[in-house]
């Protein structure tokens, strides 16, 4: 799983995909995880980094998790594949 | 190191629509404590979900309430509506505080006199008094507010065997230029139904008339109707005076203020555009202070409000259960309170602040409660704060009619909690369990066994 190479990322959580003209807001964590995608890094690196920073449970962070990438995989920010 | 607290990833589209020239603040501070005890620590000690209600601001709600009607008009009562929150320790309070007390039911009316309030400051209102609730009253010297003419008959009926003359009062209903008009309570003063009743009482000589009522309606966003209603009443007083030399002793203008609660479908919240306490009574004394009573026998006005002076004292605190994306990818959020007990959920879009810190990422949210029936929905269309599952939240301005027009429904009720002037929570009303429903049931010999 990948972001696409062409969408721009803000240190402020602004997020632009020239392809579609769309743009967007993610929160801190949201940032953090789009970082890491565009980083080449596993799902697995990833929520093992979000659980080190964060209180948060296994359990939880898979499901949020699944829920975010649906929705950048929605606003086609993902490579399909 | 401490671990940061968690948010769940969000990512927004940024939309350009039309802008909203109604658009509202989204309020950025939790509910962490109420009357200074901790949220967490409420839940922690009496569990979630838990109606709790704060002392000092029904208190304080009531002296402004009374404030601004005695500060325009001399002679005042109020009395507390039973059926907007019967626990014996919230009547109690507005009895403390010289309320008198307001009933529609005969389980009312004994509630009353069981909390010691005076039976001559009982007002005995509402379409069913049955024969024994009359003659209760009649007795006691209670006010008795006479709904419609069978009601009158079944009094005067009584009276042949009673050695009494009760004090009576009608229910007026009027046309406010409000809609929709409650006409089916009372009789109706443009139509005549009102001075035939009245008649009618002077004429038996067996009772004594000695107030009017109204209750023109509830949630009033308007303040004006109450002046119209004043004057209506006003004019049969004067009318009475004229024609039977009889002098009305007081008028009741019933309940209906609106709380600070926002009504689905409106655009601004309640707390910025619904009427005051001073709007109304500015309306009221006006009326009644510019009609044409000598100044020395000015009608005590008698006022039934419920809702809202209680509402903004009641909180209700609960846990989220469960985060959840519905088909069409609309964040839903599962959570311990259902409409059965909230049921001015159904009336109202009830603020719903979280008790903990969080950030001003929000997102639209659909509220529902946790029983499994479609109807159980707590908002539509909230933006919320990002709740995590367990995580505490408070509804707000819920001590109006949750309290009694709640129902045991799929879960047992929960704990009310009074939280008293000195910070001191007190269980007012325990939590159901198992035994206080099965004591109640009677299952027949036949039925106490099988075989699966």
């Amino acid at each position: 799983m990948k972001m696409k190479s062409n969408i721009a990322v803000s240190d402020s959580g602004f997020i632009f995909n020239p392809d579609t003209g769309e743009s967007f807001t993610v929160n801190p964590i949201g940032g953090l995880i789009i970082n890491q995608l565009k980083e080449g890094r596993e799902t697995q690196e990833i929520s093992r980094l979000i659980r080190d920073k964060y209180n948060v449970q296994f359990a939880t962070f898979e499901k949020d998790f699944d829920d975010f990438i649906g929705l950048l995989r929605n606003y086609s920010l993902i490579e399909n594949g | 190191m401490e671990k940061l607290r968690y948010e769940r990833p969000l990512i927004k589209r940024l939309e350009s629509e039309m802008p909203n020239k109604f658009g509202m603040k989204i309020d950025h501070f939790p509910k962490t404590h109420i009357d200074g005890v901790p949220v967490k620590q409420l839940i922690e000690d009496y569990g979630s979900p838990v109606f709790v209600l704060s002392e000092a601001g029904i208190r304080n709600t009531y002296k402004k309430a009374k404030k601004a009607f005695t500060t325009r008009y001399p002679k005042v009562q109020f009395a507390w509506s039973y059926k907007t929150n019967y626990l014996d320790s919230v009547c109690n309070i507005f009895h403390q505080e010289g309320s008198w007390a307001e009933v529609v039911s005969g389980f009312e009316y004994d509630k009353a006199l069981k909390n010691g309030v005076n039976p001559k400051k009982i007002i005995f209102n509402g379409p069913d008094k049955t024969e024994n609730d009359l003659t209760k009253a009649i007795i006691n010297d209670s006010l008795i507010h006479i709904d419609h003419l069978d009601e009158l008959y079944t009094i005067v009926e009584l009276l042949e065997t009673l050695n009494k003359r009760p004090r009576v009062a009608i229910r007026v209903n009027m046309d406010t230029g409000v809609y929709p008009m409650w006409d089916r309570f009372g009789f109706n003063y443009e139509n005549g139904q009102a001075w035939d009743a009245l008649n009618k009482i002077m004429a038996s000589g067996k009772m004594d008339l000695v107030g009017l009522h109204c209750h023109i309606g509830t949630f009033m966003l308007s303040a004006k109707a109450y002046g119209v209603a004043a004057r209506k009443l006003t004019d049969l007083a004067l009318g009475i005076k004229r024609k039977f030399s009889h002098n009305i002793k007081y008028i009741d203008m019933g309940g209906g203020f609106a709380s600070k609660n926002t009504l689905k479908g409106a655009y601004l919240p309640g707390y910025d555009t619904n009427p005051t306490f001073d709007d109304y009574a500015e309306e009221i004394s006006s009326a009644l202070l510019n009609a044409e009573y000598p100044p020395d026998s000015l009608p005590l006005l008698i006022l039934e409000t419920g809702r809202a002076l209680i509402d903004e004292a009641g909180f209700l605190l609960g846990t989220v259960i469960s985060n959840k994306r519905s088909a069409t990818g609309k964040r839903t959020t599962i959570i311990d309170i259902g409409v059965n007990i909230l049921f001015t959920s159904f009336w109202y879009d009830h603020k719903i602040t979280p008790a903990q810190e969080f950030t001003q990422f929000t997102e639209e949210t659909t509220l529902y409660g946790p029983l499994c029936m479609n109807i159980d929905v707590i908002r539509e269309n909230a933006t919320m704060p990002l709740l995590n599952k367990g995580d505490y939240f408070v509804i707000h301005n819920v001590g109006a009619y949750n309290m009694t027009q709640w129902m045991q429904f799929i879960n047992l009720r929960p704990k009310v909690v009074l939280i008293d002037t000195n910070d001191k929570p007190h269980i007012i009303r325990e939590g159901e369990t198992m035994d206080t429903l099965n004591h109640l049931e009677i299952t027949p010999e036949h039925l106490k066994k099988f075989e699966l």
